[in-house]
């Protein structure tokens, strides 16, 4: 009697069994089904304007369609104007994202004043090198604001930006700048003043890979150009300024922000090597542990921004990406570009922000003092040159 | 026990055999010869120089001694911890059995974060490690403990199967005949289990050789010391150069293609010799 | 004696554990609410926060299902029936585990993206792979490709194929044999297998990072999401993000335990 009812039990498990390995095989495949066949079922709507479906679970298919993006709810526009609403995207790099979304918001104010439309911007954020690459491999970017104009050239020689694109914004397309400054722990325990203090043996040197890390060259052409002045030139004793420089950092990050984290967070190191903005960051997230050292001589850190001509033009955003950029240098964006710890290329109101920053730190630059981008790549951050060559043993 | 040609006996070789062999070369075959085909602009003697690079090679030294040596520990733990989930009853043992595949959930680069403030002179058990005058964070012992926490799951993972499955009657029956706890290990339990713990080193391995996201925070990342191999694929990327960051991963892969290949075959062999299935 | 050795042992395991997994996740949970429960509810409660959440559960649902089948047909098809290359083909399973996660993703930029041989028929067709959600399914389950099978071959391998072939003679149809026979001793690393398969789903950043293009609130997973706050020197922020992925670790935990106990149950019947 009890045999029979635990067959009849176990016999009922194993159909449950069953039904379920097969509701999971036909789910598996239809789910297949659905992923590859999304490709070919946008084939036929050609041209994306037909209207993309809401449904979650089509993700892939909304997805190749640039209309009809469901943005996280507080963000969407109120889609009341008679215009299309337009959507672009800007690949920027690390870490620009509140200024960014602030922009954005002023931006959009500013354009629908101006043409009665609703533009949504979407970002990108990420490793200025990485970014550039992931535009050139297919990411469609209506704009780029990138840490390196040698990051855009590469766009050029990728077909997808037209050369002569410094030339489209004013100040050499960098509407805001940065540089580099150090990072010391609270009451300077090391007295570091300048960059000689910090070639001192005993000094221990945070600063990331310029190999990994575009952003980084600007530290290292910073202390460059201040070595090259100490030395009058001298490019032997430069070097091996360099190579001292070099032998103190204890810890070599691959990015800007690992070295951070490095610095702040793990306690290595004497002084961080940072970005004026990324620094003045640091201190908001810690104000008690550090200090802001500013060297005698530095480096004018020049993001870029321009319009990927190839994605605007198969878009047709161009009026509004250029208007994007432009919109950048006006006194309102101007203010919250050095809000956000920018230094503005606007002479003026970059004087508003003297409390913040130090005015009279002297400057070298990329194109006058290291004949632009592409010939300090050459001399300094190819493989087997000057960089390599200090590591060389 | 003569072992028959199985082929033809045994149905669902035709839709499983096809099924396997699609899905392999559509999402890992096709696109990996893509990346292969990137590389046909290079000259050999241009593929050599990248690939012979003198920094390079200190950086395989590193990225293949601390994934040794962390699968190695792996394997060793791995086993132990394999053994106690299933053998013992102990307060606990769900949960520590739970743990065990936090390491894959964990985004890598919160996991290297973690471990770097850890391990730092600063962090908890660094500063132990640091009283003693030993540093682990940005060193190669402070690669290898990154390569450890990301290697864990994998050796446990392949024992445990095992271990459930083999007969408590042959360990039993090992022991009436007077071998110890310890032979009977080493004698009945050790080589049954061998072919999975030896799978999992392998994997272990081969995911520590090309670990980017977990290690490189931990790394100091200082060339010819603590560089790891796939910083320079990256470096070469970050330079656009594609076929050199190519040329660097072929030779990884290939490093990592020899060793699982060769440890397949002695699994095969193993399990050959032990004729399968007593 | 033997006590003394259990103890030693459970012992040197859970020491193992608590240094290697549960104090770096300490470090985590420590950081996650450093700057008080407020900043973790808004770190975590953000609309982008929640969108990258659903795209990491469909990518995750999606991976599990493609490489569950085609674990079950590998390791049937590698382990019942001899043929040639049989090596070749369970190494070239392994692959996946063995490349580095940059170019993992790369391998699909470059078959896909703008440089990539696929382009002009995208383009064509206006289709979009690698910067859009198809392209972040698709590398994630390129770097999970191999666990479920992995999971199984050995397990299959040492048991060998005598009760199927001793089945199939009787004239047991596959399936019948399948469930019948492999699956009940195989059906620990099928679990193993899948979910391994989840948590690596789940956790992938190096080869999605590749493909994602970031673009927030479409195309940006919870790791991608993490990197991004901790770039933006949001620190505490992104380990609270994090915290979401273990809260899903720790369901998943207790989703295999339940299952884990109806399989003993089965068995003890």
């Amino acid at each position: 009697m009890r045999t029979t009812n635990t067959r009849t039990k176990n016999r009922r498990t194993k159909k449950t069994h069953r039904g379920k390995m097969f509701a999971a095989l036909l789910f598996a495949l239809s789910a297949f089904a659905a992923l590859t066949g999304c490709s070919s079922k946008t084939a036929p709507t050609d041209g994306a304007s037909s209207a993309a479906p809401p449904a979650e679970d089509a993700a892939p298919v909304s997805e190749a369609i640039p209309e009809g993006e469901s943005l996280p709810a507080s963000e969407a526009p109120v889609a009341e104007s008679e215009l299309k609403a337009l959507e672009i995207t800007n690949v920027s790099y690390d870490p620009t994202r509140e200024l960014y979304a602030a922009y954005n918001e002023i931006f959009a104010k500013h354009w629908k004043e101006k043409t009665g439309q609703d533009v949504t911007v979407t970002q990108s954020h990420g490793g200025s090198g990485k970014q550039a690459r992931s535009v050139l491999e297919g990411n469609e970017a209506d704009v780029v604001t990138l840490a390196l104009e040698q990051d855009i050239n590469e766009l050029v020689t990728g077909g997808l930006i037209e050369s002569g694109w410094v030339g489209e914004f004013p100040k050499n397309s960098a509407p805001y700048t940065s540089t580099i400054v150090f990072l010391v722990r609270k009451d300077n325990p090391k007295s570091i003043k300048d960059w000689d203090d910090i070639v001192k043996p005993g000094i221990e040197i945070i600063t990331p890979d310029p190999k990994t890390s575009g952003g980084a060259r600007w530290n290292f052409l910073a202390a460059w150009g201040f070595a090259l002045d100490l030395y009058q030139g001298d490019e032997e004793k430069t070097t091996q300024f360099l190579k001292d420089l070099y032998g103190n950092v204890t810890v070599l990050d691959s990015g800007a922000r690992g070295s951070t984290t490095t610095f702040v967070e793990n306690g290595q190191g004497d002084v961080l090597l940072a970005w004026e903005n990324e620094a003045f960051l640091s201190l908001l997230e810690h104000p008690d542990d550090f200090e802001i050292v500013t060297p005698s001589i530095s480096i004018l850190a020049q993001p870029s921004v321009a319009v990927v001509d190839e994605v605007v033009d198969k878009r047709g955003t161009r009026e509004v990406a250029a208007a994007y950029l432009e919109f950048l240098y006006s006194d309102e964006a101007q203010f919250l570009e050095g809000q956000n710890f920018y230094r503005p290329s606007n002479p003026d109101i970059l004087a508003g922000f003297a409390d913040t920053f130090d005015l009279n730190l002297k400057l070298v630059n990329i194109d006058d003092d290291f004949g632009g981008w592409t010939a300090a790549t050459a001399k300094f951050f190819a493989d087997d040159a000057i960089f390599d060559q200090i590591y060389k043993q | 026990m003569g072992r028959v040609k199985a082929k033809g006996i045994i149905p669902g070789f035709g839709i499983s055999m096809g099924i396997t062999v699609s899905m392999l070369s559509l999402i890992v075959l096709i696109p990996l010869i893509s990346v292969f085909l990137n590389m046909r602009g290079m000259t050999f003697a241009e593929f050599w120089h990248v690939i012979t690079d003198k920094q390079l090679v200190s950086a395989y030294k590193i990225s293949l001694g601390c994934s040794a040596l962390a699968a190695s520990i792996n394997a060793v733990f791995g086993v132990l911890l394999a053994w106690i989930l299933t053998r013992y009853q102990f307060p606990g043992r769900r949960l520590l059995d739970g743990f065990i595949e936090l390491p894959f959930a964990l985004p890598t680069a919160v996991a290297g974060i973690a471990l770097t403030t850890l391990y730092s002179d600063k962090g908890w058990v660094g500063s132990l490690f640091a009283r003693a005058g030993i540093k682990i964070s940005y060193t190669p012992a402070g690669i290898t403990i990154a390569m450890i926490f990301i290697g864990i799951p994998f050796v446990v993972r392949s024992v445990q199967p095992v271990l459930e499955k083999i007969d408590p009657k042959c360990e039993e029956a090992a022991a009436m005949l007077g071998a110890g706890k310890s032979r009977t290990f080493f004698k009945v339990i050790l080589p049954e289990i061998f072919p999975a713990a030896l799978t999992g080193f392998g994997l272990a391995f081969a995911r520590s050789i090309g670990e980017y996201g977990s290690v490189v925070f931990i790394a100091g990342n200082i060339p010819y010391k603590t560089q790891i191999a796939p910083v320079l694929i990256v470096s070469k990327l970050e330079q656009f150069n594609y076929a050199a960051a190519t040329s660097i991963a072929l030779i990884m892969i290939l490093f990592a293609f020899i060793l699982l290949f060769g440890l397949n075959l002695i699994q095969a062999r193993i399990v050959a010799r032990s004729g399968g299935g007593e | 004696m033997e006590k003394a050795v259990k103890g030693a042992l459970i012992a040197a395991g859970a020491a193992f554990i608590f240094i290697m997994l549960i104090l770096p996740l300490a470090t985590v949970i420590v950081y996650a609410f450093r700057q008080g429960l407020e900043t973790f509810w808004q770190a975590v409660s953000e609309p982008y926060t929640l969108k990258a959440l659903q795209l990491t559960l469909l990518t995750t649902v999606i991976a599990l299902i493609v490489n569950t089948v085609f674990g079950i047909a590998a390791s049937w098809a590698i382990t019942r029936y001899h043929f040639k290359g049989r090596g070749l083909l369970t190494t070239l399973i392994d692959i996946p585990f063995s490349i580095s996660p940059v170019i993992a993703g790369l391998t699909f930029i470059l078959v896909f993206g703008r440089i990539g041989w696929a382009y002009p028929f995208l383009q064509a067709h206006d289709i979009k792979i690698v910067f859009a959600v198809p392209g972040i399914v698709l590398a994630t389950i390129f770097v999970t490709f191999p666990f479920v099978s992995r999971e199984m071959i050995p397990l299959m391998q040492s048991r060998g194929t005598d009760e199927e072939e001793a089945a199939a003679l009787m004239g047991a149809s596959w399936f019948t044999i399948y469930r019948k026979i492999t699956f009940p001793h195989i059906k620990w690393s099928l679990l193993y297998g899948i979910i391994l398969c989840t948590a690596r789903a789940m956790g992938e950043f190096g080869a999605v990072s590749v493909v994602s293009g970031h673009l927030r609130g479409k195309t940006n997973t919870l790791p991608l999401h993490v990197e991004i706050l901790f770039n933006e020197f949001h620190l505490t922020q992104a380990f609270a993000v994090s915290g979401i992925l273990v809260v899903i670790a720790v369901i998943v935990l207790i989703v295999r335990n339940i299952v884990e106990y109806k399989l003993e149950k089965g068995d003890e019947r």
